[in-house]
């Protein structure tokens, strides 16, 4: 077995991660904040397989199952507030919902 | 070697269309760039002996999410011209927090003495994997499934038209 080790994977992981939050943090565009939101749960994901594998246990696919699962629901509830805001604020700017604001 | 082939291969592709999600302008190139990255790491699952994982990837992320997400950037889209992700002018100090956070990861993963091997009980069936769900993993699969009714029921109400009577 000469395959990549576990640390070429978790390193992959990292730069996804890492490429994701720089979308969350330079988007302005809700939908695109929440682009970047799915590159960052899905090197979670990727971590989690990639620990399950060397480790040896089903457990790691498993918990990537629920994770998938949760990003689903998130997406869902996610996209339903960026269509509710883009209705109320004729924007979908991450600026724009400033009425909390002292 | 082959493995390490595939894996650099694959490995690339997803992190250039992952980099194309977050500087692509245009909203909808963005979100096809993002599917891109979502299939290229359902390849990932592949090469780590995750096959069912690797159809689940394809299936809920790039067919349920990203059909999900061309939806919603269509109908907030206004007027005529194509929706843009709205880029910040400086992300200096965006581009160092992303190089920290990976500097730190990538620090903790090198000083931590990983096993290089896959571990000895190989990858789970999908047979194995559904017997560990409903077996020790029972709870939070039931709880799982309250959620996505919550997450629907949740959206319904958020996104509906309010009666004009109202």
């Amino acid at each position: 077995m000469n395959g990549p080790p576990l640390e070429a994977w978790l390193a992959l992981s990292a730069a996804l991660f890492a490429v994701g939050l720089f979308g969350v943090l330079t988007r302005k565009n809700l939908v695109a904040i929440l682009l970047g939101v799915e590159l960052m749960a899905n090197a979670a994901n990727l971590n989690m397989v990639a620990l399950g594998h060397f480790r040896g246990t089903p457990f790691g696919q498993a918990a990537a199952l629920f994770s998938i699962a949760l990003t689903v629901a998130e997406v869902v509830v996610g996209l339903a507030i960026v269509v509710l805001l883009a209705r109320t604020h004729k924007s979908v700017d991450a600026d724009a919902p400033s009425e909390m604001q002292g | 070697m082959t493995a390490w082939i595939l894996f650099v291969l694959v490995a690339f592709g997803t992190l250039v269309s992952a980099v194309m999600v977050v500087r692509t302008a245009d909203l909808v190139r963005a979100v096809l760039w993002l599917a891109a990255s979502l299939v290229a790491t359902a390849g990932l699952y592949a090469l780590l002996d995750a096959g069912f994982l690797a159809a689940m990837q394809l299936l809920l992320y790039t067919g349920g999410i990203i059909t999900l997400m061309l939806f919603a950037v269509m109908l907030v889209r206004r007027g005529p011209e194509a929706p843009t992700a709205g880029l910040i002018a400086n992300p200096g100090r965006a581009l160092t927090a992303s190089l920290a956070v990976f500097g730190l990861v990538a620090f903790t993963v090198a000083e931590a003495g990983l096993p290089t091997e896959p571990g000895a009980g190989g990858s789970p069936s999908a047979k194995l994997l559904g017997q560990v769900l409903l077996g020790p993993l029972a709870l939070p699969f039931e709880a799982l499934s309250v959620l996505l009714l919550a997450a629907m029921v949740g959206a319904i109400a958020l996104a509906r038209r309010k009666d004009p009577e109202e």
